[in-house]
C-alpha cells in the first residue's frame, strides 16, 4: 500500500472519460509496486475463484438444498398447512408495496430502469434457480403484487398524503395476524410451536426482538441520560451488567432460570423465553446506540423547548427524541441488524430457525458432508436480508436528511 | 407559593405543580417498582431452588468434576475439583481471545487501509470484503470455516507440509514453538517488554530531536541494543522446536493447534476484523485534508505521509471504539463453544449440566467476562491516553 490517499481527498473527477488500457494504467499499475500488488492479487483471488467455481460445478451436490426446500423455510410446519404461510406472504408483499409506493409517492419514475432490471432479475432467478421451482407458481405472483401494490399506493399516497400512519399501523396489526397465521387458534388449527422452524422462526424471533428490545432500549437510553440519580443509576447498572455477558450465556440461562424466576409451575414457551432473553440483550446495546444520538442533540434545543413553557415529557416527546432518533437511524439499524444476525443463536440452545435447520439437514446421513453447500446457501440468505436491512437504513436516512 | 405562611402549610394542588416533588417522587416510585419486580422474582427463585433441594451455594465447585477436557494450558485430570476445570476453560478463552486480538488488529488495521488504496482492485477487495463478512452471521461463519474448510483438509496420511516447518491436516494446525511453555510465555513476554521499551525509547528520541534539533543518537543506540537483545532471546533462547511430519502421518515437535481453535481463531479474526476496517477507515478520513495536502507540500511521499501524520491522528478516533471492538471479540469467544473447543462457556454449560446449579454458574460466568473485559477497557483507556493530543 505504497500509494494511500482517501479518496474524498482526491481532486475531482476528470471529465475525460479514460479508454480501459489507460483506466487500467491508471487505477492498476501506477507504478512498479501497484503492478506487483494487481499481479499478486489477481494470481491469488483468480486461482480462487476458479477453484470455487469449479467446485461448485462438478463437486457440489447442490440437490440437497432444493430436497429441503420446504425445511429451510418452514422447518417441520405441516405441509397442509402451507397455504397460511403463503397467506403471511401475500400479506408482506402487499404491504411493503404499498409502503414502497407511498414513500416514493414523489419520485418521478416508480419503476424507474433500474427498479424493473432488479424485478426483472428476481423474476428469472424465481423461474430459473432450481431450488424455488416447485413453488416458483406462486412466488411470481407475488412480486406481481409488489409491484401492483406499489404502483397503487403511489395513487393512493398521492390522494391522501396522510396515508403514512396508517400504513404504519397496518404493520403494526399485520404482526398479530402473522402470529394468529402461523400458530393458529381463533378457528385455526393449532400448530405447536415445536413445528415452527426455518426462516419463518428466523424472521418472527427478529421482528418479535426487535418491536420488544426498541421501546425497552429507549427507556433505558432516557434513563441513564435522566438528572435523576436513581433512575441513571439502575439503568446503567443494567445495561453494563448485560453488556459484559456473552449473548449465548443469556440465551441458555433465559432458558433455564426464567422458568426459575417465575411462581411454580409457569413455564413459558422455548421460543418466548428466548425472545425475551434476545430482547433484553439487545435493549441494553440499543440504549448505548440511543444515548449517543440523544448526546449529540444541542443543548440549546432543551433549553429553548424550556423557554416555551414545555415541561420535561413534551420536550422528550416533541423537540428531543425525534432528533436523537434521527441521528441513531444508522446505529439502531446496525443494532437491528446483529440481532437479526443473532437468531441465529437460538440453533444452539435447541430451536430450528434457519441455521438449526440447516444443522439438522446436515445430521441427515444421507446429505453427509454437505456442509458448504448448505452453508454457502444460508449465508446467501442471511447476507440478502442484512444487505436490504442496511440499504433501507441508508435511504431512510437520505430522506430524513433536513440539513441543507 | 401563593399562599402566606400564615395559612395552611400544605397544598397539595401547589405540589402537583412543583417540578421537584415530581423529581423525587419519580424516583421512589421507580426505586418501588423496581424492588417489587426484584422481590418477585429473586423470592420466586429462592422458592423454586428451595424446592429443588438446592439453595445458592458456590460448595459444589469443590466437588470434582469428573469430566475430561481435550486442551489446556494448565495440568488437569478429571478428578480434579469444577473450579480447576473452570480455569482450563478460562485459560482456553484467554488464549482465543489473546490470539484474536493480535490478528484482528493486523487484519483490520490493513483491510481499512486498504479501502484508501489508489490501486482499485485493492480498494474494492477491501470494500467486498467488510460488505460481505459484516452481513453474514458469526456462528454461521465458524460453521463454514470448522466444516466446509478445517474439515475438508487431508487426514494425517496426506497432510499438507507447508515448507516443511508446518504441516495442516484434519486434526489441526502444527506450528513451531518454543521447547516448553514456560520457554513460551518468557518469549511472549520479552517481545512485550521490548516492544514497549521499544515506543519509549522512540518517544523520547523524538522529544529530543525536536527541542534540540540535534542529539537523541544515545537513544538510537539504546533502541539498537534491544532490538538484538530482544533477536537474540527470541532466537537462541527459545530452543525452538520445528515439527516433523511421520511417514504413517500425523505430526511430533512442535505446537499443535487444535482444528476447533484454528476454526474459533479463523472465523472471529476474519468477522471481527471486517468491523475494526471500518473503524479504521472512519478514523482516516476524520483526519482533515488540509493536514494531508500540509504533510504532501513538504515533499513527503503517500506511504509516509500515511505512517506519520495521518494515522497517529486517526487513532485517537479508533481506539474507543476498538475497545468494544475488543469486548465483542471476547464475548463472541463463547460461540466457539459450539464446534466443542472447551473454553470458558463451554466448561461452565457442561458444569451446570452435571451439577444442576444455573444461578452459581451464571454468576461466574458473568464475573468472568466482566472482569475480562474490564480489563481490556483499562489497558485501551491507558492506550488511549497516550494517543490524545497534549494541548499546551
Amino acid at each position: 500500500m505504497t500509494s494511500v490517499t482517501p479518496d474524498s481527498f482526491s481532486a475531482p473527477p476528470d471529465i475525460v472519460a479514460l479508454g480501459p488500457v489507460a483506466w487500467a494504467k491508471k487505477n492498476l499499475f501506477s507504478d512498479w509496486f501497484n503492478s506487483l500488488l494487481t499481479i499478486v492479487l489477481v494470481l491469488i483471488f483468480g486461482w480462487g475463484i476458479f477453484r470455487l467455481g469449479f467446485w461448485a460445478l462438478t463437486t457440489a451436490q447442490w440437490q440437497v438444498i432444493p430436497n429441503n426446500f420446504g425445511l429451510f423455510m418452514t422447518g417441520t410446519y405441516p405441509a397442509r398447512l402451507y397455504p397460511r404461510i403463503w397467506a403471511l406472504l401475500a400479506i408482506v408483499c402487499g404491504l411493503a408495496g404499498l409502503s414502497w409506493g407511498v414513500l416514493g409517492r414523489n419520485i418521478s419514475t416508480l419503476f424507474s430502469r433500474n427498479v424493473l432490471i432488479g424485478l426483472g432479475v428476481v423474476c428469472a432467478f424465481i423461474v430459473l434457480f432450481p431450488p424455488t421451482r416447485p413453488s416458483s407458481l406462486k412466488l411470481l405472483p407475488m412480486v406481481a403484487l409488489v409491484a401492483g401494490a406499489a404502483a397503487g399506493g403511489r395513487q393512493l399516497g398521492r390522494r391522501f398524503p396522510g396515508i403514512g400512519s396508517l400504513l404504519s399501523l397496518a404493520w403494526f396489526l399485520s404482526y398479530f395476524v402473522a402470529l394468529w397465521l402461523i400458530g393458529g387458534g381463533l378457528g385455526l388449527t393449532r400448530v405447536s410451536t415445536n413445528d415452527w422452524g426455518g426462516l419463518v422462526l428466523t424472521l418472527f424471533t427478529a421482528v418479535s426482538g426487535i418491536v420488544l428490545c426498541f421501546p425497552l432500549g429507549l427507556l433505558l437510553a432516557l434513563g441513564r441520560r435522566s438528572a435523576l440519580p436513581v433512575v441513571r443509576w439502575l439503568s446503567t447498572i443494567y445495561i453494563e451488567l448485560v453488556r459484559g455477558v456473552p449473548l449465548v450465556a443469556l440465551l441458555f440461562m433465559g432458558q433455564v432460570m426464567i422458568p426459575l424466576f417465575l411462581p411454580l409451575g409457569s413455564r413459558p414457551d422455548r421460543i418466548l423465553r428466548a425472545i425475551i432473553a434476545l430482547a433484553l440483550f439487545s435493549a441494553a446495546y440499543l440504549a448505548e446506540n440511543v444515548r449517543a444520538g440523544l448526546q449529540a442533540v444541542p443543548r440549546g434545543q432543551n433549553e429553548a423547548a424550556a423557554s416555551l413553557g414545555l415541561n420535561t415529557p413534551t420536550t422528550l416527546g416533541l423537540i428531543v427524541l425525534p432528533q436523537a432518533l434521527k441521528i441513531a437511524i444508522p446505529a439502531i439499524v446496525g443494532q437491528f441488524i446483529s440481532l437479526f444476525q443473532d437468531t441465529t443463536l437460538l440453533s444452539i440452545v435447541g430451536l430450528a430457525e434457519l441455521l438449526g435447520i440447516g444443522r439438522s439437514i446436515l445430521a441427515n446421513p444421507t446429505y453427509l458432508g454437505r456442509y458448504a453447500e448448505v452453508y454457502l446457501f444460508l449465508a446467501v440468505i442471511y447476507w440478502l436480508f442484512c444487505y436490504a436491512m442496511s440499504l433501507a437504513s441508508r435511504k431512510l436516512e437520505e430522506k430524513l436528511n433536513t440539513d441543507h | 407559593m401563593a399562599h402566606d405562611s400564615g395559612g395552611r402549610s400544605f397544598d397539595l394542588k401547589a405540589m402537583l405543580r412543583d417540578e421537584r416533588f415530581w423529581k423525587i417522587a419519580f424516583q421512589v416510585i421507580t426505586l418501588i417498582v423496581v424492588i417489587a419486580l426484584l422481590s418477585f422474582f429473586l423470592g420466586n427463585l429462592n422458592r423454586n431452588l428451595l424446592q429443588q433441594g438446592r439453595a445458592f451455594s458456590f460448595n459444589f465447585l469443590r466437588n470434582p468434576a469428573g469430566f475430561s477436557i481435550g486442551e489446556s494450558l494448565i495440568r488437569y485430570r478429571p478428578n480434579d475439583p469444577y473450579w480447576r476445570a473452570l480455569m482450563v476453560g478460562l485459560g482456553n478463552t484467554i488464549t482465543l481471545v489473546a490470539g484474536g486480538i493480535a490478528l484482528t488488529t493486523l487484519l483490520g488495521t490493513v483491510a481499512g487501509i486498504a479501502s484508501f488504496s489508489k490501486n482499485w482492485l485493492v480498494h474494492k477487495l477491501s470494500r467486498l470484503y467488510v460488505g460481505l463478512v459484516r452481513n453474514i452471521p458469526l456462528l454461521l461463519q465458524l460453521f463454514f470455516w470448522y466444516f466446509a474448510i478445517y474439515g475438508t483438509l487431508p487426514r494425517p496420511v496426506d497432510q499438507i507440509s507447508v515448507l516443511g516447518i508446518a504441516f495442516l491436516n484434519n486434526r489441526g494446525v502444527y506450528i513451531p514453538w518454543a521447547g516448553s511453555a514456560v520457554l513460551a510465555l518468557l518469549g511472549i513476554a520479552a517481545t512485550i517488554g521490548a516492544a514497549i521499551a521499544a515506543l519509549y525509547l522512540w518517544q523520547w528520541r523524538t522529544k529530543i530531536r525536536i527541542e534540540t534539533g540535534v542529539g537523541g543518537k544515545a537513544q538510537s543506540i539504546a533502541l539498537a541494543v534491544l532490538g538484538v537483545v530482544w533477536l537474540g532471546i527470541v532466537v537462541l533462547g527459545m530452543n525452538w522446536t520445528i515439527p516433523s511430519g511421520l511417514e504413517a502421518g500425523g505430526v511430533t515437535g512442535g505446537l499443535r493447534l487444535s482444528r476447533e481453535y484454528v476454526a474459533a481463531l479463523t472465523a472471529l479474526v476474519f468477522y471481527t476484523s471486517a468491523f475494526v476496517a471500518e473503524i479504521v477507515r472512519a478514523g482516516i478520513q476524520s483526519v482533515s485534508k488540509g493536514q494531508w495536502e500540509a504533510a504532501r507540500s513538504l515533499g513527503l511521499h503517500a506511504g509516509i505521509v500515511m505512517r506519520l501524520v495521518v494515522f497517529p491522528q486517526a487513532l485517537r478516533v479508533i481506539i474507543p471504539p476498538m475497545n468494544s471492538e475488543y469486548m465483542n471479540l471476547t464475548k463472541n469467544t463463547s460461540l466457539a463453544f459450539a464446534i466443542a473447543f472447551p473454553e470458558m462457556y463451554s466448561i461452565a454449560t457442561t458444569t451446570y449440566n452435571q451439577t444442576g446449579r444455573p444461578v452459581e454458574v451464571f454468576v461466574v460466568l458473568m464475573a468472568t467476562y466482566l472482569i475480562l473485559c474490564l480489563l481490556i477497557t483499562l489497558v485501551m483507556n491507558q492506550l488511549n491516553r497516550t494517543v490524545q493530543f497534549k494541548e499546551r
